[in-house]
């Protein structure tokens, strides 16, 4: 018997792909961010009063990841930026090839901005790498305080946690406090937006988030390499 | 559930291991996973089974090594095994801590029968061609069919 080192990521070849994929998002200065949440979070809703809020002009386009149907991408369309639709057919996650497919025929040098979608699911999403700048994840007052300790993998890698659906804290047990500790519990760092898109409290806020991160995002592309 | 997919994986990266040598038998791999990575090693082991049955890789073991976050001391810079999310330094009592490990989902190493008459020559090369390869939707959806037979043949 013989035992030979083995070395790499085991996802090596979406690694690969999501590695290329950034590159040429920093090329163009695309600031790439990909939205996670269990399913109905309110991840398509919170798209849908972003792309409301922005300028017509704004360079900003919108990949939606679904197992199946075209439904979500039908509602962003409304908004006048361009939306594709990715169809998983059952797949619990999106993956760097299926970005890589589907903005081929886009230019990037015409957008500052991609926002992708991910399939409603709080756990696989968490180990694909689809070439973005920052995850975020959605986090609604209908959902337990206890899920960054349930579901750690995704809070864990996302730099922004958002609390959704609040204008329905008087009416839930939901403790936002605690959800917020828990949320550091896992990743110190973690920033927090809360949100109502219902009553639009905290819209602002998450549009200059947005904003700031953008140019976080610009300024490192500025600085020289190494 | 895409414990199917990273399985799918680790034996697309056995298949290229296999390829640079030559009549080599796969006995088994071991790969690292963090507890922040958000891989079940249950469910995975299971994957792995389900998917290498009836293949070339029938009877090859996943050796699994599930590791425990890590974190680093901004003050101190003490570097500690982080259990139950715990932030606080152990050796300074700091709160100022950051998460330097926990997402690991890497390859060890690979267990391998060498053929004993490489040397003379009479060992065919055998390039491993995994029925299993791919990331595809299609293979994914075909090998968790497999599993669901195999679950409805446990009952």
């Amino acid at each position: 018997m013989n035992r030979v080192p083995m070395e790499g990521k085991v996802l090596n070849e979406n690694a690969r792909v999501a590695a290329e994929l950034r590159e040429r998002f920093c090329e163009r200065r695309v600031l790439v961010v990909n939205l996670i949440s269990s399913p109905g979070s309110g991840k398509t809703t919170l798209l849908e009063k972003t792309l409301e809020a922005l300028p017509r002009a704004g360079r900003v386009a919108v990949l939606t990841g679904d197992l199946q149907t075209e439904n979500d991408a039908n509602r962003l369309k409304r908004y006048g930026f361009p939306v594709k639709q990715i169809v998983t057919g059952g797949t619990c996650h999106l993956d760097a090839r299926m970005i890589e497919k589907h903005i081929a025929d886009w230019d990037l040098s015409q957008l500052d901005m991609l926002i992708v979608e991910n399939v409603g699911n709080l756990v696989c999403p968490s180990s694909y790498d689809l070439g973005e700048a920052a995850k975020i994840v959605l986090l609604s007052v209908t959902e337990g305080e206890d899920k960054p300790l349930k579901y750690p993998s995704i809070f864990f890698k996302s730099e922004l946690m958002v609390l959704t659906k609040t204008d329905l804290l008087p009416y839930v047990p939901f403790d936002a406090d605690a959800a917020i500790a828990n949320a550091r519990r896992v990743h110190p760092e973690m920033e927090v937006v809360k949100v109502s898109c219902l009553g639009g409290n905290g819209l602002g806020e998450w549009m200059n988030w947005l904003e700031r991160r953008r140019q976080v995002f610009l300024s490192t592309l500025a600085q020289p390499v190494g | 559930m895409h414990e199917m997919g990273i399985a799918n994986s680790i034996l697309s990266g056995v298949a290229k291991e296999l390829q640079r040598r030559p009549g080599a038998r796969a006995v088994k791999v071991g790969v690292r996973i963090g507890e922040l990575a958000g891989v079940d090693p249950d469910a995975l082991s299971f994957a792995f089974e389900a998917l290498t049955l009836d293949t070339e890789f029938a009877g090859l073991a996943i050796d699994i090594e599930y590791v425990a976050p890590r974190s680093r001391c901004r003050k101190c810079s003490r570097e500690f095994e982080v259990r139950n999310y715990e932030l606080l330094c152990p050796a300074c009592g700091s709160l100022s801590t950051e998460r330097i490990s926990g997402d690991e989902l890497e390859f060890k190493y690979l267990e391998l029968e060498e053929p004993e008459s490489a040397a003379t020559g009479r060992a065919e090369p055998q390039v491993a061609e995994s029925p299993v390869i791919g990331s595809g939707a299609a293979e994914i959806r075909a090998a968790e069919s497999r599993v669901r037979e195999l679950e409805v043949g446990k009952q």
